[in-house]
Formats: structure tokens, C-alpha cells, sequence
């Protein structure tokens, strides 16, 4: 296997709102083309992108009046894609990412989870999930297993 | 967010025109299916066969418009792209509704 990276390591920045996960998705989307990647992979990058941008633009930047930059670095490693998000909203409660338990479908219709999926659907589709406050900026780190030129360890 | 319906053998097929049900449209989408099933048959067939993404907001969406109609009424999901069906699967929401490949194969298992 060449040492060479296939596409050049992505970074850009993106304003919180309601359409940040939108414009992320599509960038990076756009960025990893070179890669060829298989739909099923492609679309679990989609979801981990769109599920830590909502979460950070729902809790880390809850005032729509007061939005803030995220920024998005993508290197492209040998056991697949190493995201991190940065942004300098708020703290997660305790300085700690939630658990991201399952959520609980066996129970009566009117108790019927309508959110909390976020962080679980992040934590079964990417690995290595940590996040960390320093500098009043929260850091995400993840990466996420794909095939092309990378050692599989699925 | 545009959503359209017709009725069909007692049953209502609302069919979502547009490619993502995410955080940017879920409140519409809520909003919206709300008109379309409100008085309306009581098995609805959501048909999701345009729809390539879904995030945990357009999920939680639509669980929030099954509860809105209620125990008495069936929600059913036609037409689910793998992305899709991945998210219901992943969070086990495929337990909770009725989920068919295609919209004719919802009709024909429903219409009784």
C-alpha cells in the first residue's frame, strides 16, 4: 500500500444553523468524490455528519441569534477517515458526551421516543467517537471505516 | 417541505416530493403530515420512495406524526431506499411501524 494519500486532508468551516449539517454533508460529500465510495458507505457518512452538526448546532449554539463557526478536518488514514469537528459553542453537560443508549421502542405508543437517536446512531456507525473541552472549544473526534485504499478492520 | 395525498380503497397514501427528511424540515414535515392525515381514512401509507436521507430529526418526526394520529390508526412506511431503512433499523423503529418495500406491495397487504 502507498504511503500517498489518495485525496488531499479537507478543512473548512461552516456557520451553525438550521442548514449547517446541509452545507457540511455536501462538502464533504464533494471532497471525498475521488474516493469512489460505495453508497451504503457514503450514506453512513452522511448520517454521522448530519447527526454531530445538528447535535453541536442544537446544543452547542442554541440561541439562533448567536451562531458560531464549526469547522470540519477530514485526513483520509490507514483505517479509513479521521473526521474532527471543532466549535466554540457551549459545553456538553459534565464536559462528557452522552451515552447514547438504544433507544426504547418497547413501550406504549404515546412513550415512544421522538429524539435521542443522535448520539446513538453515531457511536454504532463510527469508532474511536471521543470528545474532548479545552480552550472553551469542543472537539469531536471519530473515524469512520471505509474500503477504498484503506485496511479494513470492519 | 411538500407532501401530497390520495385515497385509495379506504386508505391514505401521503407521498413525500423531495429527497431529505432532516433537521432543516422535520417541524414542516411534522406540520404537514398533520394536514394530510388529520379526519382523514384510518391506515395511512407514508411513501418514502423519493426520499434518500433521513437524519434522527425526520425520524423523530415521523414517529411524532404516529403518535399524533393516535392507537387507533396504522402508520405505515412504503418504498424505503437503504439509507433509510438504515436508520429504522439501526434505532429498531423497524419494530414500531409497518415497513414495506414498495407502495404496491403496502397497498395490496393493507387495502383488506
Amino acid at each position: 500500500m502507498s504511503d500517498q494519500a489518495p485525496i488531499p486532508n479537507i478543512h473548512f468551516t461552516v456557520q451553525s444553523g438550521v442548514y449547517a449539517a446541509r452545507e457540511a454533508s455536501e462538502k464533504l460529500m464533494h471532497e471525498l468524490a475521488p474516493l469512489g465510495l460505495d453508497a451504503e458507505e457514503a450514506g453512513a457518512i452522511e448520517l454521522i455528519m448530519a447527526e454531530a452538526l445538528n447535535n453541536i448546532v442544537e446544543h452547542g449554539y442554541p440561541d439562533p441569534q448567536n451562531s458560531g463557526p464549526i469547522s470540519i478536518y477530514c485526513e483520509h488514514g490507514t483505517k479509513g477517515l479521521n473526521i474532527k469537528l471543532v466549535d466554540t459553542g457551549l459545553p456538553m453537560p459534565d464536559s462528557k458526551a452522552p451515552a447514547g443508549l438504544a433507544p426504547k421502542t418497547d413501550v406504549a405508543l404515546t412513550d415512544l421516543p421522538e429524539g435521542g437517536f443522535g448520539w446513538f446512531i453515531i457511536k454504532d456507525l463510527a469508532k474511536d467517537v471521543v470528545y474532548t473541552r479545552t480552550d472553551d472549544a469542543n472537539r469531536l473526534d471519530l473515524r469512520i471505516a471505509i474500503t477504498f485504499g484503506s485496511e479494513t478492520d470492519r | 417541505m411538500n407532501l401530497s395525498s390520495r385515497t385509495e380503497d379506504q386508505l391514505r397514501v401521503v407521498s413525500v416530493n423531495g429527497d431529505r427528511i432532516d433537521a432543516a424540515v422535520a417541524i414542516e414535515f411534522k406540520d404537514a403530515m398533520r394536514a394530510e392525515t388529520d379526519g382523514g381514512p384510518e391506515v395511512v401509507i407514508l411513501d418514502l420512495s423519493e426520499v434518500g436521507f433521513i437524519d434522527s430529526s425526520g425520524l423523530g418526526a415521523i414517529v411524532a406524526s404516529m403518535k399524533h394520529m393516535g392507537q387507533d390508526r396504522t402508520l405505515a412506511l412504503a418504498g424505503l431506499t437503504p439509507t433509510v431503512d438504515k436508520v429504522f433499523r439501526l434505532t429498531r423503529m423497524d419494530s414500531v411501524f409497518s415497513l414495506f418495500a414498495t407502495l404496491d406491495g403496502a397497498i395490496h397487504e393493507l387495502q383488506h
